[in-house]
């Protein structure tokens, strides 16, 4: 058989034997050539995938390293300078403390993810359920953080997470019907607070003309009418007006009431003495007010804080401050779905007597959970875990998508400093493959250790 | 570099550039080119029927600009007879397209580059032939002499800017400009007031700014610095020659911080700016209902209006130039394309002489989307009045220059995170801090320029 085959492909055999022969010491015998062709078989199958993982993962990984070792051009070998550069960079400490933040995502997925696992096998849809915390891992992390980018817009008008918190704190704290209303006189209303008072002092009897401008014309009531100054007021009562002191089109006169311009209905009106509020009024549809049962005296009016209240503005998420915790949000949203599913398979592998076992023996539901399921599941927990580290200790795309051009330095992490080095503008691969290489050390430790556990478990 | 200033600045020239370029050649003696044989002869008059010539540019064959820009070198083979072949460099960086191309001995005869680095980069190499002697006297006549400097390196005319692009327009919104009762402004000042009213009206923001996106801004300085400070200076700020601690940076940042330094004014206040990328903030300019009344950005931005926004341009928004400062001339900051000549094949000389002539670039400007340096072009040639207009106030210009972001090393001038980028951002988020954003200008401009 072995001479049939010989013949067949002498060459091929005798060249390939001789390394196997060697190495195996049984050269000569009949099962050895066996042997040697089942290793080339293997060999050959192998092949494809060792020349695409040697081209496209050992040897990058090799030139990122060479690579380091010399200038921005590539021309001039510069040691180590690239490496000490780094470590003295700002932006790339605050890339390091980032990264160390974000450690806290894959501790919050495996732990809101086991939770979840266990709760879903006890109620009837669990599949649909699972399905449903999965579907985020169907997205491209690349829209995954557009859809973020515009949850977190801080108008609330168009992001929905502002939006959210606005329709809840409106009910606590309404708006104002005139929100960033100014007076258009400083020398007649000046500010206190959000409240404006009246700068000179009135007496009972006189009568006020407030002007306000900064009022966009879809806030003012339909049924305003121009504004009309009260001819006189009551000798025990000061009046006036409240309008909006802009001409549409242009053309008024400041601080005067002009034909077209309106009255602003429903603003509160407040007389103080000796800052004491004594007596109040609310405009009608022309504006005017009139505060009365005033005992002479002096007296100066506030057109009170509530009046101009603007709606709750939002959280400012993707300022300086927030940006990082919200980017590392929606990361917990995209993958706590690949959690649940891979420890739901863990628990559906456990053992059913073992837990009826200690039922039978009278554990309660949670001792049952952390006696019994928890060190049972503790293996599939440390895969999830270091696979979630390993893929937010190289996170890029939602930063890049999500944060601002503004903050992407306060977003900055490793993976990301390393993109704005090399190909960002300065295009600096020198100093990118320095952050490369630093991040693969990072990242080495954690490759290692699934690597055993996988090992382990086969 | 600070010796030929200080020259320039004894011989009282008003263009400092000139004189810097100049001094520092040695009276920029004309070149005596190899193929120096082209007279003052229209292209026309030339039978080039046989002969050869290869443009490359950066523009797709499939693009609207590819088509037009075609359209310009078939006439020019209509005219003279010469088979004109067009090349892009499809997507390629173009140094790396044509330096290959040198490189392997067969570069191509004339190039269409986008900016004045390029130019410099190719002259200093060497591989540039000097066009002094065949289109110098179409340039004197046809440009104006910022064109001159900026197609040229060391005192040699090297190019012929054939595109330009116009980045000191404003946009606004004309409904709210009306029921606002406010014009067009043509000085600062007029611009702060029709922004005080507008804001007044309450009808909408008076600017947005989409400060997520750094060039915006950097654009913006641009624009004020120009006028605040001169052309002059602001060749020296480019090159780094003043150090951005210099008076007129302050003055320039103090200028620009009546605009920044007014959250009431910016659409979203500086922080919702900042959290903008263009064109988002710039399409609320325009729409039913629209947000914001003005836009600081340039003539590209009409396009992006009426296509993401459906803006009918000079019915729903238009734009005004830029306004005067301090009773500054009219100048432009923007971009262009300059034609410059890799070969002596006297076909391709002919074409850089056709490129430099009203009639080539007319072709172009009656199919739209383009902007003619050349002051010679007829006005009435361009397709509307909003084409028109930004592109006379381009070729009109007493003064144009290159957007400085863009002739800065990338590290200072468009990298996000540092450099102008940052700087100007963070002066956005805190307009106040006048000497602290020219601190740190400074100190990231050392360590781009290296000095």
């Amino acid at each position: 058989m072995a001479l049939q085959e010989g013949r067949r492909d002498p060459v091929a055999v005798q060249a390939e034997a001789a390394p196997v022969r060697a190495r195996t010491g049984r050269a000569g015998r009949p099962g050895g050539r066996a042997e040697a062709r089942r290793f080339l078989l293997s060999l050959g199958f192998l092949l494809p995938a060792l020349v695409v993982l040697g081209a496209l993962v050992v040897y990058p990984i090799f030139f990122s390293v060479y690579r380091s070792l010399y200038d921005r051009l590539g021309t001039t070998f510069v040691g180590l300078d690239n490496y000490r550069t780094m470590f003295s960079r700002p932006q790339t400490l605050t890339a390091i403390r980032n990264n160390a933040i974000w450690l806290v995502g894959p501790a919050i997925v495996t732990a809101v993810g086991l939770v979840l696992a266990v709760l879903a096998e006890r109620i009837r849809w669990s599949t649909a359920f699972k399905v449903v915390l999965f579907m985020p891992m169907a997205i491209s992390s690349l829209s995954a953080g557009v859809i973020w980018r515009i949850v977190y817009e801080e108008e609330p008008a168009r992001g929905v997470a502002n939006a959210a918190i606005r329709t809840v704190v409106d009910v606590f704290r309404p708006p104002g019907p005139y929100p960033g209303a100014r007076p258009t006189d400083e020398g007649v209303l000046t500010a206190a607070g959000r409240a404006f008072v009246t700068t000179g002092s009135l007496r009972p009897g006189q009568v006020a003309e407030l002007g306000l401008v900064a009022i966009a014309p879809r806030l003012v009531p339909e049924d305003a009418r121009p504004a009309a100054v009260p001819p006189s007021a009551p000798s025990d009562a000061i009046a006036g007006v409240v309008w909006l002191d802009f001409t549409p089109g242009g053309g008024g006169e400041k601080g005067r009431v002009d034909p077209t311009e309106r009255g602003l209905p429903g603003v509160k009106v407040e007389a103080l003495r000796d800052g004491e509020v004594v007596g109040s009024a609310v405009t009608d549809e022309a504006g005017a007010f009139a505060v009365q049962g005033l005992p002479p005296g002096d007296y100066r009016l506030r057109l009170a804080a509530s009046n101009f209240r603007e709606p709750w503005g939002g959280i400012t998420w993707l300022g300086p401050t927030l940006v990082t915790p919200a980017i590392i949000l929606a990361w917990i949203w995209m993958w706590t779905g690949f959690a649940v599913v891979t420890l739901g398979a863990g628990l559906a592998a456990i053992p059913r007597d073992v837990l009826e076992a200690a039922r039978v023996d009278g554990a309660s539901e949670f001792q049952v959970f952390r006696r019994v399921t928890i060190p049972l599941l503790v293996p599939v927990v440390l895969v999830v875990l270091v696979t979630l580290v390993i893929n937010v200790l190289k996170i890029f795309d939602l930063i890049f998508v999500i944060a601002p051009g503004s903050v992407q330095d306060d977003a900055n992490v490793i993976a990301l400093e390393m993109w704005r080095q090399a190909f960002g503008g300065v295009n600096d691969q020198g100093m990118g493959s320095a952050l490369a290489v630093f991040l693969f050390v990072l990242v080495l430790p954690a490759m290692a250790f699934n690597y055993r556990r996988f090992k382990a478990g086969t | 570099m600070d010796g030929s200033g200080g020259r320039a600045v004894a011989l009282g020239v008003v263009v400092v550039v000139l004189a810097l370029v100049g001094a520092a050649c040695g009276g920029g003696a004309a070149p005596t080119g190899p193929g120096a044989t082209p007279t003052g002869t229209s292209p026309t008059a030339v039978d080039l029927t046989g002969q050869r010539v290869e443009v490359v540019a950066v523009w797709g064959e499939d693009t609207g600009e590819g088509e037009k820009f075609k359209r310009v070198l078939d006439a020019f083979a209509q005219q003279t007879g010469a088979q004109v072949q067009y090349t892009p460099s499809g997507g390629v960086d173009l140094t790396t397209f044509i330096g290959t191309r040198i490189q392997g001995g067969n570069p191509p005869d004339v190039a269409m580059l986008p900016n004045p680095g390029l130019l410099r980069d190719f002259a200093t190499q060497g591989v540039l032939k000097p066009i002094e002697d065949i289109a110098g006297d179409l340039v004197d006549q046809n440009f104006a002499p910022s064109w001159r400097e900026l197609a040229s390196h060391e005192g040699t005319l090297y190019g012929v800017y054939f595109k330009g692009a116009n980045k000191s327009t404003v946009w606004y919104n004309k409904g709210i400009f009306e029921q606002a009762g406010v014009q067009p402004p043509s000085t600062w000042e007029d611009l702060l007031a029709a922004a005080q009213t507008i804001s007044d009206s309450g009808l909408a923001a008076p600017f947005a700014i989409d400060g997520g996106t750094a060039w915006v801004l950097t654009d913006w300085f641009e624009n004020v610095y120009i006028r605040t400070a001169g052309p002059g200076l602001y060749d020296q700020l480019a090159r780094h020659e003043i150090p951005w601690t210099h008076d007129s940076v302050r003055t320039a940042l103090e200028t620009l911080a009546q605009v920044f330094g007014k959250p009431d004014w910016i659409l979203g206040g500086p922080s919702g700016a900042l959290q903008a990328s263009f064109p988002s903030d710039a399409l609320r300019i325009a729409g039913d209902q629209p947000e914001a009344a003005m836009y600081y950005e340039g003539d590209f931005l009409g396009g992006i209006l009426a296509s993401e926004a459906g803006a009918q341009l000079g019915q729903d928004v238009d734009f005004f130039d830029f306004p005067s400062i301090g009773g500054s001339g009219p100048a432009v900051v923007g971009g262009g394309d300059v034609a410059v000549l890799f070969t002596d094949n006297p076909a391709a000389q002919q074409l850089i002489r056709f490129l430099a002539t009203p009639e080539a670039a007319e072709i172009w400007a009656a199919l739209g989307g383009f902007s003619s340096p050349n002051r010679n072009v007829d006005p009435s040639v361009y397709p509307d009045d909003i084409s028109r207009r930004s592109a006379v106030a381009l070729a009109q210009a007493e003064v144009f220059r290159f957007d400085l972001s863009d002739l800065a090393p990338a590290a200072f001038g468009g990298t996000t995170g540092q450099g102008m980028f940052k700087g100007l951002q963070d002066f956005l988020r805190n307009p106040r801090d006048v000497e602290g954003t020219m601190q740190y200008l400074e100190e990231q401009a050392q360590q781009a320029y290296g000095s």
